[in-house]
């Protein structure tokens, strides 16, 4: 009893962020992130909630807190390459689901990020489970455009965004069609007329047409044609990834990346000379829909072969809930090399999918996504090797900061360790 | 006469406890007093046969002996240096470092690698929700009825779902039960298959396996029909449902076992067949408290369930589950994605464990019955890590044996005693960790899977001739 209310104090200590202090963590098996081998016995940096330096040779700074890791993996936080992660409580609940917004007027001028609460209980149990970065997108429901997505952190603090407005959301493939009406033809032409109306409003042209598209929209989609902000564009489908290539023809200045691209490595080729980026769904190997015929968990293996710049993300996959699988996918892209006929990653090319790739593909790599010098100090401590599945963190930090491990699941855990009522009823057991 | 069998089986299986419970309602206490007789005389009023009997025949068995191999035999037992008989498509003998097995012409090197019994997966909707998921697919909710006794799950069944391959070769099923969707308080009967493409649904049905009965509480009846503006439109709607049905399946195993004759009622002869104890009970359910009511209805009538599936709360409720006899099918990890799952907590399956109640990972998911072994090792890990001693045995027992008992057929499959059914899995390594695959996978001793070879990975009529097919997957 007495072990359990000590615990609630910690966790409440927790929730108020701590200073930022300088913390060397050492004797551990160091792994920068960047795919680079793992360094056995280094030791990690971080100072002013940045890594300063992480390595075989580090020295430890003076004044430093010093935490042992021998025995355990030192490693840069996952980062989440696609999730709805701080946007949703309980999925069908509707009043505590952000991630659409059916009854808007709106579409591509959303702006996720006030939908992003890092109170959810997501945000909790899935920091306790080594994720620290996340790519926050908005799920699209009348419009081919979703809107605005952010880059968040998974921290116990106020300020869960680290980047807002960091990317547009916009659906092709079948998804896009069903977005436009009804087929490729009208996804291809309305994808084409909205950017022309935002090209128009930010010249002012009076041809601005507010039948076609509202005023926020448009303005919103004039830093993806200028290339400011990033165009993520869920496409599934082989054919479909051809036709967009073409279609980026149009608009050179345009950042585009690929998300899910279950077929993509039929078409790796050209993924890799349009030099598109790609978001890929590490697993999915059914033909769920007619975009995915030819799905094969060997598609990530396949497309980095062919020289493609690409990250594991978990779209429409339990991304709300479950970014805690990002690792366990991971694992499975390793395990895959010991299938004949199979092409996986190696160890190190599969933890950078989850760590610095993504961070990279969304133009934040000199800020996150590995433990080299100047990266935030996002670092967690496995009590094993963290694509294992019975691995799992002691300790994790964001931005330097410490972070409570605690959330709703462990807390019901310990209640119901023994589940008969004792003296009182469960109720008072805490 | 298999029929019989297991009827037998499942009434021994009652506890004590529910017989004396069960005494008090109408059909319990015929039951408890005259028990034999009544079964006899039900038996004789029944249609003489079984409809749309199972045609699966095993596929040729070559004897194979696998050495030296680290064995994890279903039931809980673990063997390092050890090696597996497998001969006329049944386990021939389970043999240590100390014995020898008998020399074969095809005598498999397993250094290295693990054995398991094929990978049991208790709920399943391959076939009924297959892929791809169009909506001219949708056959697993006959949502027009919050019970639908009637309906039959393998009537639903599409054997060319590409799912079925995946789950052989990605996760080593050997056996199945594809239920009914849980819009329905009562959804109708669900069915155990082998995990072999056939082109018809007799052709996959696993000989001698009883039938199971999907029920669903909570959220989903009273949500769908809720929003029809019909009963039940509340949780107390949907007990109150269940239970007038239920007096109503009495009534008409009473006029069956009276020997006049009667009105056949497809519906009714499955609740009948439940209450006699040939058709066994999959009960969806999250929730503790929920699933405490269900065990008053169950014994309210005089049946037992046999599994609560989803059970996101068991943790709760161990003892109760225990008591009742009762399995927990569970996820490891799954949370957060409707009310009732709200409290889920990736300890459950240990702590079920823990209290003494049976055990079981299920998947409803045709990803997650890819990896139901990796599904295992997390809720293991979860359970370790909270100080909980269970083996990798044990967790390997919760994907194997587990659901063989709960599903009714674990004197055929389920574990490597001698004499059952040679559905075994060859692993590249240890099945509970990330990095290990299905090398080989065996169903009544026939090589149906094998990674080193393309003809033998099954392709579904629906995957020739696309892009991908016979790929990797």
């Amino acid at each position: 009893m007495r072990k359990l209310i000590f615990s609630a104090a910690v966790a409440i200590a927790f929730a108020t962020p701590a200073a930022a202090e300088t913390v060397a963590i050492t004797g551990g098996k160091v792994v920068i992130g960047d795919g680079s081998d793992p360094i056995d016995g280094g030791t990690v940096v971080i100072r002013n909630g940045n890594v300063v330096a992480a390595g075989a040779s580090v020295k430890v700074p003076a004044g430093a807190r010093t935490v042992d890791a021998n025995g355990k993996w030192v490693t840069p936080g996952i980062f989440a390459g696609f999730s709805r992660v701080g946007l949703v409580e309980v999925g069908a609940v509707s009043s505590t689901n952000d991630s659409s917004a059916r009854g808007s007027k709106f579409s591509a001028g959303l702006d996720i990020a006030p939908s992003i609460d890092p109170f959810r209980s997501s945000v909790a149990v899935n920091r306790a489970a080594g994720v620290t970065r996340a790519v926050v997108a908005p799920s699209s429901s009348g419009e081919i455009f979703a809107g605005q997505g952010a880059i968040a952190d998974l921290g116990a603090d106020n300020n869960p965004v680290t980047k807002a407005r960091a990317f547009q959301f916009v659906e092709f493939g079948a998804t896009g069609a069903r977005r436009s009406g009804g087929s490729r033809s009208a996804n291809h032409l309305q994808f084409r007329a909205y950017l022309r109306e935002a090209a128009d409003h930010a010249a002012g042209r009076a041809a601005f047409d507010d039948e076609l598209m509202r005023k926020e929209d448009a303005k919103a989609l004039q830093p993806v044609l200028s290339g400011a902000t990033r165009l993520l564009v869920h496409v599934e489908g082989a054919n479909d990834i051809l036709r967009l290539i073409e279609l980026k023809r149009s608009y050179p200045k345009i950042k585009m990346v690929l998300v899910g691209a279950s077929e993509g490595w039929r078409v790796a080729s050209d993924i890799r000379k349009a030099g598109l980026p790609v978001i890929a769904s590490a697993l999915n190997d059914l033909p769920e829909d007619f975009d995915r015929l030819s799905a094969t968990q060997s598609n990530i293996g396949r497309m980095k072969d062919a020289g493609v710049n690409v990250a594991i993300g978990m779209i429409n996959d339990r991304d709300a809930h479950q970014l805690r699988y990002t690792v366990q996918y991971a694992g499975n892209l390793v395990s895959l090399n010991r299938v004949p006929r199979a092409t996986g990653l190696t160890w190190n090319e599969a933890f950078a999918a989850i760590t610095s790739k993504p961070a990279e593909i969304m133009g934040m790599g000199a800020r996150l996504g590995s433990l080299k010098p100047g990266r935030a100090g996002d670092v967690v401590i496995w009590d094993g090797d963290p694509l294992e599945l019975s691995s799992a963190p002691t300790r994790v930090f964001i931005d330097g900061v410490e972070q409570s491990l605690d959330n709703r699941q462990a807390r019901l855990r310990e209640r119901y360790r023994n589940p008969v009522e004792g003296d009182l009823p469960k109720a008072y057991d805490r | 006469m298999r029929l019989s069998r297991f009827r037998w089986a499942a009434v021994m299986a009652l506890p004590l406890g529910l017989m004396a419970c069960a005494a008090g309602a109408d059909e319990g206490g015929a039951k408890s007093a005259s028990s034999e007789a009544a079964k006899t005389k039900a038996a004789k009023a029944k249609p003489a046969k079984v409809a749309f009997p199972s045609t699966y025949k095993a596929y040729p068995a070559q004897e194979t002996v696998i050495i030296p191999v680290t064995i994890f035999d279903g039931a809980g037992g673990r063997i390092d240096n050890g090696w597996v008989h497998m001969a006329d498509g049944k386990i021939k003998e389970v043999g240590g470092p100390t014995s020898m097995p008998p020399d074969v012409g095809n005598t498999i090197n397993g250094a290295g690698k693990y054995v398991t019994p094929g990978i049991i997966d208790i709920h399943s909707h391959l076939g009924d929700y297959p892929s791809p998921s169009v909506a001219a697919h949708s056959d697993g909710n006959e949502a027009t009825s919050p019970t639908t006794p009637e309906v039959w799950a393998e009537h639903s069944v599409w054997p060319q779902d590409p799912g079925f391959s995946r789950a052989l070769a990605n996760g080593g099923i050997t056996s199945l039960q594809i239920l009914p969707g849980s819009a329905n308080l009562m959804g109708g009967r669900a069915v155990t298959l082998k995990n072999v493409y056939a082109r018809t649904v007799q052709g996959m049905k696993f000989p001698g396996a009883p039938y199971g009965f999907k029920m669903a509480c909570g959220e989903n009846p009273k949500r769908v029909y809720g929003r029809k503006g019909r009963m039940p439109s509340t949780r107390m709607g949907n007990l109150a449902v269940n239970r007038q049905t239920w007096i109503k399946a009495q009534d008409y195993r009473k006029k069956r076992n009276s020997g006049k004759s009667f009105k056949r009622d497809l519906g009714m002869e499955t609740l009948a067949g439940v209450l006699d104890g040939d058709i066994l009970v999959h009960n969806h359910c999250y929730r503790a408290d929920e699933m405490a009511q269900v065990m008053g209805m169950a014994d309210e009538f005089g049946y037992k369930v046999s599994a609560f599936h989803h059970a996101v709360e068991s943790y709760k409720i161990g003892d109760l589950l225990k008591a009742h006899g009762a399995c927990s099918a569970m996820w490891a990890d799954w949370w957060g994605f409707k009310m009732e799952a709200y409290d889920a907590i990736p300890e459950n399956a240990a702590m079920v464990q823990n209290s003494g109640a049976c055990t079981i990972i299920h998947s409803d998911d045709k990803n997650q019955i890819q990896r139901l072994n990796q599904e295992a090792a997390k809720a293991l890990a979860d359970g370790r890590r909270m100080g909980l001693e269970i083996s990798d045995a044990t967790a390997i027992q919760w994907i194997t044996l587990n659901p063989a008992k709960a599903m009714g057929i674990d004197k055929m499959t389920g574990s490597l005693k001698a004499g059952k059914m040679a559905d075994v899995v060859l692993w590249n390594g240890n099945p509970l960790s990330v990095y290990s695959r299905p090398d080989k996978v065996w169903i009544d001793g026939a090589l149906m899977f094998d990674a080193a070879d393309p003809k033998r990975r099954p392709v579904s009529d629906f995957e020739l001739g696309q892009p991908g097919e016979g790929d990797v997957k």
